[in-house]
C-alpha cells in the first residue's frame, strides 16, 4: 500500500501550484478542513490527509512505538510529500498538527517553505513560569474520559463480520466522524499534551503565521504569542472567534487570514 | 401542551440550551442540583464547559464540538460534573444542535450515571487485569519456549549452522517445534527437529521429554533409525497422548569430510541444495515416535559436499493463506533461489513464510541449516 492510500490522502487543484497540505489535529481527521480547503483548490495545489491511527487512514498505519512522539508523525508526512513529489509546501497544522509541522520544516527544509499554524501550543502543561493551562492530573482526567468514550469506534473486523452490506454497520461507522481507535486515542492524547515543542520553535527557517481564536481553553492566548515570539519573525494573526477550532466556527475569517499569509509571503 | 416553562423546569434529567459557542440561555432545576447551583445563577454568566472536568473541556473542544457541527448530535457520551467543592458527578450527555428563535442553539441533556459509572469502572478493571493476565500468561510462554529453544546451535568446526524459530500467533500459546544440537563425541554431532503434537503446556512438557531424552539416547545409540526407536518406547512407557514427528541427523567428521546419517519420524525429509540450486529430499519415510505400535525407521547416509542441508517444521509448507497451502513446491522454488548460506536460507525462508499469511504465523516455525565450511 501507498503512503498516499495509508494516510488517506487526496490531492486535488491544479498541478503546477503551489502545495497547500493541511494536517488535522487531536481530535478527528481531515474533514476538519471541509469548511476551509475548498477554498484554496482554484489556485493552489490542496494535499489533505488523516494522521496515522485518525479517521480513515489505514489501521497498519499506526505503530505504537514510532508514534510514541512527534517524530513518527513528521516521519511519516515527510515521506508521504516525498512519494507525491512535492517540496516547497505550504504546511496548515491545526493543534499539535502545528507542532508536527514545526518538526517537519526544521528536519526538511526543502519540503516546506511556510507555515501557519492554527491554535499552535508548544506545551500544554504548566512548567515553572510557563502557563500551559493543564496540569498531569488533568491528563490523566482526558485519558480516563477517552477510556470511557469510544464514539462509535467500532472494531473494522466486527464490520467484516456483519458483512459491508448491513446497513446498521456501516450507518454506525459513518455516523462516528471523529472516531479513533480507543489504544491509538489515548496514546496520541498522551503524546500530544504531554509533549514540549518550545525548544523547536527557534529552529524553524521560513515565514510563520500563528492563527490565534480570540477565546481558546486549549491554547489559549498566552500560548500562541509564546510560539509568535519564539519562532524568528513569526506574525500572529486574532480570529474573533471561541473555542480551539477556528477552521469550524470561522472558517471564512480563517480562510482569510491563511490567504493573506500566502499573498503576504509568495515569493 | 406547549413549551412550558414548568414542564422545563421539572424535566427529570439535566436540561441547558446553550447559544452556539456554549454559554448557558436556559438551565432547569435538575441541572443546578447535579452542579450544586441555582440555575439563574448558570443563566447568560456561565460557559457549559466550566461545568466539566478539564479532562471533559479538552474532550468538549476537539471531539464533541467538532461532532456537533458535523452531524447536528452527539448521543451517550460520558464526562465528569464538577460542582464548586469539587466533587465530581458523573453523566451521560447528550445534545443536538436546534433552531430556537431564528438563532442555532445548543440543547443539551444530562443523566446522572453513578451506578452505571460505577459498573463501567468495574468493567474497565476487570479488562485491565485480563489484559495483564493475558500479557503474563505471554510472558510465561516466553520463558518456557526460551527453555525449549536453544538461542542459537554451538560452534562447530568445519561447519556452517544456523537455525530460526517464529512462535505461532502472538507468541502468547506454547507451540510443540523444537529443535536442538549438540556434540556427543570427539568428532560426532547430532541435530534434532521436530514437532510434538497439540499445543499448551502438556505438548510443551512433552517436548522438553523428547528433547532430554533424545539427548541422553543419543550417547548409545549413534544410528538414528535405532535411536528413534528407543524414542518411540519411552514415549510409549511415558503414556502421553501427544506424539512427535522429528528428523535426526547424526554428522561424523571423517577424513575431512561430514558424514550424514537421517532417519525421520512422520516428519519432512532434509532438503539437499546443491550451489547450482537444485533441491533434492534426503531421507526415507518413517512413523512419527509414540503413535503406532510396531514403528517402521530407516536410516540413510550421505557424504556431505557442497550441498546445504536445511531440515523444518510443517509449520512452513502448511501455512496458509487464501490462495492456498505453502506447500513443498513453493519451499522447494525459494530454496533454489537463496544464496548458497544457511543463515540467509533459514532467515529467508521463515520471512516468506510468514509474509504468505499476513506476517502471523498459524502454527510455529522452526528450521536448522547447515553446510561444510
Amino acid at each position: 500500500m501507498s503512503r498516499a492510500e495509508l494516510l488517506n490522502a487526496t490531492v486535488s487543484g491544479p498541478e503546477d501550484a503551489q502545495a497547500v497540505v493541511f494536517v488535522h489535529g487531536f481530535g478527528c481527521g481531515q474533514h476538519m478542513w471541509r469548511h476551509v480547503a475548498p477554498a484554496f483548490a482554484d489556485r493552489y495545489r490542496v494535499v489533505l490527509l488523516d494522521l496515522p491511527g485518525s479517521g480513515d487512514a489505514d489501521p497498519t498505519s499506526y505503530d505504537p512505538d514510532r508514534h510514541g512522539s512527534l517524530a513518527g508523525y513528521r516521519d511519516d508526512l515527510a515521506a508521504l510529500l516525498r512519494e507525491l513529489d512535492l517540496r516547497s509546501v505550504v504546511l496548515v497544522g491545526h493543534s499539535v498538527a502545528a507542532m508536527i509541522g514545526v518538526l517537519l520544516q526544521t528536519a526538511h527544509p526543502d519540503l516546506v517553505e511556510r507555515l501557519v499554524l492554527v491554535a499552535p501550543s508548544a506545551r500544554y502543561l504548566d512548567d515553572g513560569g510557563y502557563v500551559g493551562g493543564f496540569s498531569e492530573r488533568d491528563i490523566d482526567d482526558l485519558l480516563d474520559l477517552m477510556s470511557r468514550n469510544h464514539l462509535g469506534w467500532q472494531d473494522p473486523l466486527a464490520g467484516l463480520v456483519a458483512g459491508d452490506g448491513d446497513p446498521d454497520a456501516r450507518a454506525e461507522v459513518e455516523r462516528s466522524f471523529c472516531r479513533t481507535r480507543p489504544e491509538v486515542a489515548a496514546e496520541f492524547a498522551a503524546v500530544t499534551f504531554r509533549g514540549d515543542n518550545r525548544a523547536d520553535l527557534g529552529r524553524v527557517s521560513v515565514p510563520a503565521l500563528v492563527l490565534q481564536a480570540r477565546e481558546d481553553v486549549i491554547a489559549p492566548m498566552s500560548a500562541g504569542l509564546f510560539v509568535r515570539d519564539a519562532i524568528p519573525g513569526a506574525r500572529l494573526e486574532i480570529i474573533e472567534t471561541r473555542g480551539h477550532c477556528p477552521h469550524l466556527t470561522a472558517p471564512a475569517e480563517t480562510a482569510a487570514a491563511i490567504e493573506r499569509f500566502l499573498s503576504a509571503t509568495a515569493s | 401542551m406547549t413549551d412550558s416553562p414548568g414542564l422545563f423546569d421539572l424535566a427529570p434529567c439535566g436540561y441547558a440550551v446553550l447559544s452556539r459557542d456554549g454559554l448557558v440561555l436556559r438551565a432547569n432545576a435538575e441541572l443546578g442540583r447535579l452542579v450544586a447551583r441555582a440555575p439563574a445563577d448558570l443563566v447568560a454568566t456561565t460557559r457549559f464547559a466550566s461545568l466539566l472536568s478539564v479532562g471533559g473541556r479538552i474532550f468538549l473542544e476537539t471531539h464533541l464540538l467538532p461532532m456537533l457541527e458535523h452531524d447536528g448530535a452527539v448521543r451517550e457520551v460520558a464526562v465528569d460534573l464538577v460542582r464548586p467543592d469539587g466533587a465530581r458527578v458523573p453523566v451521560l450527555l447528550n445534545a443536538d444542535v436546534a433552531e430556537h428563535e431564528g438563532a442555532p442553539v445548543l440543547l443539551v441533556v444530562v443523566l446522572e450515571a453513578r451506578d452505571r459509572h460505577r459498573y463501567e469502572q468495574d468493567l474497565l478493571d476487570a479488562t485491565r487485569s485480563a489484559e495483564q493476565a493475558r500479557a503474563e500468561s505471554a510472558s510465561l510462554a516466553n520463558t518456557l519456549q526460551q527453555t525449549l529453544i536453544p538461542p542459537a546451535p554451538p560452534r562447530i568446526p568445519h561447519l556452517r549452522i544456523a537455525s530460526a524459530y517464529r512462535p505461532a500467533g502472538d507468541g502468547s500459546m506454547v507451540g510443540g517445534d523444537f529443535y536442538d544440537v549438540f556434540q556427543v563425541g570427539a568428532q560426532e554431532w547430532t541435530v534434532v527437529l521436530g514437532d510434538v503434537s497439540g499445543k499448551g503446556v502438556s505438548a510443551a512438557s512433552v517436548t522438553s521429554f523428547v528433547r532430554y531424552t533424545t539427548r541422553a539416547l543419543a550417547l548409545d545409540h549413534p544410528d538414528p533409525s535405532d535411536l528413534l526407536r528407543h524414542l518411540d518406547r519411552a514415549m510409549h512407557v511415558h503414556g502421553t497422548e501427544h506424539y512427535c514427528t522429528l528428523v535426526v541427523v547424526r554428522l561424523t567428521r571423517a577424513g575431512g569430510r561430514w558424514e550424514l546419517e537421517v532417519a525421520l519420524a512422520g516428519h519432512p525429509p532434509a532438503l539437499l541444495r546443491s550451489p547450482d540450486g537444485r533441491v533434492a529430499e534426503l531421507g526415507r519415510p518413517g512413523n512419527p515416535v509414540g503413535l503406532v505400535d510396531r514403528p517402521v525407521f530407516v536410516t540413510v547416509r550421505h557424504t556431505l559436499g557442497a550441498e546445504t542441508v536445511t531440515l523444518y517444521t510443517d509449520g512452513i509448507t502448511e501455512a496458509r493463506a487464501t490462495a492456498g497451502l505453502y506447500g513443498e513446491q513453493r519451499l522447494h522454488a525459494l530454496l533454489a533461489g537463496l544464496p548458497h548460506d544457511p543463515r540467509s536460507i533459514v532467515e529467508q525462508v521463515a520471512q516468506d513464510a510468514l509474509s504468505y499469511q499476513d506476517g502471523v504465523a498459524a502454527d510455529d516455525i522452526a528450521l536448522v541449516s547447515f553446510a561444510a565450511g
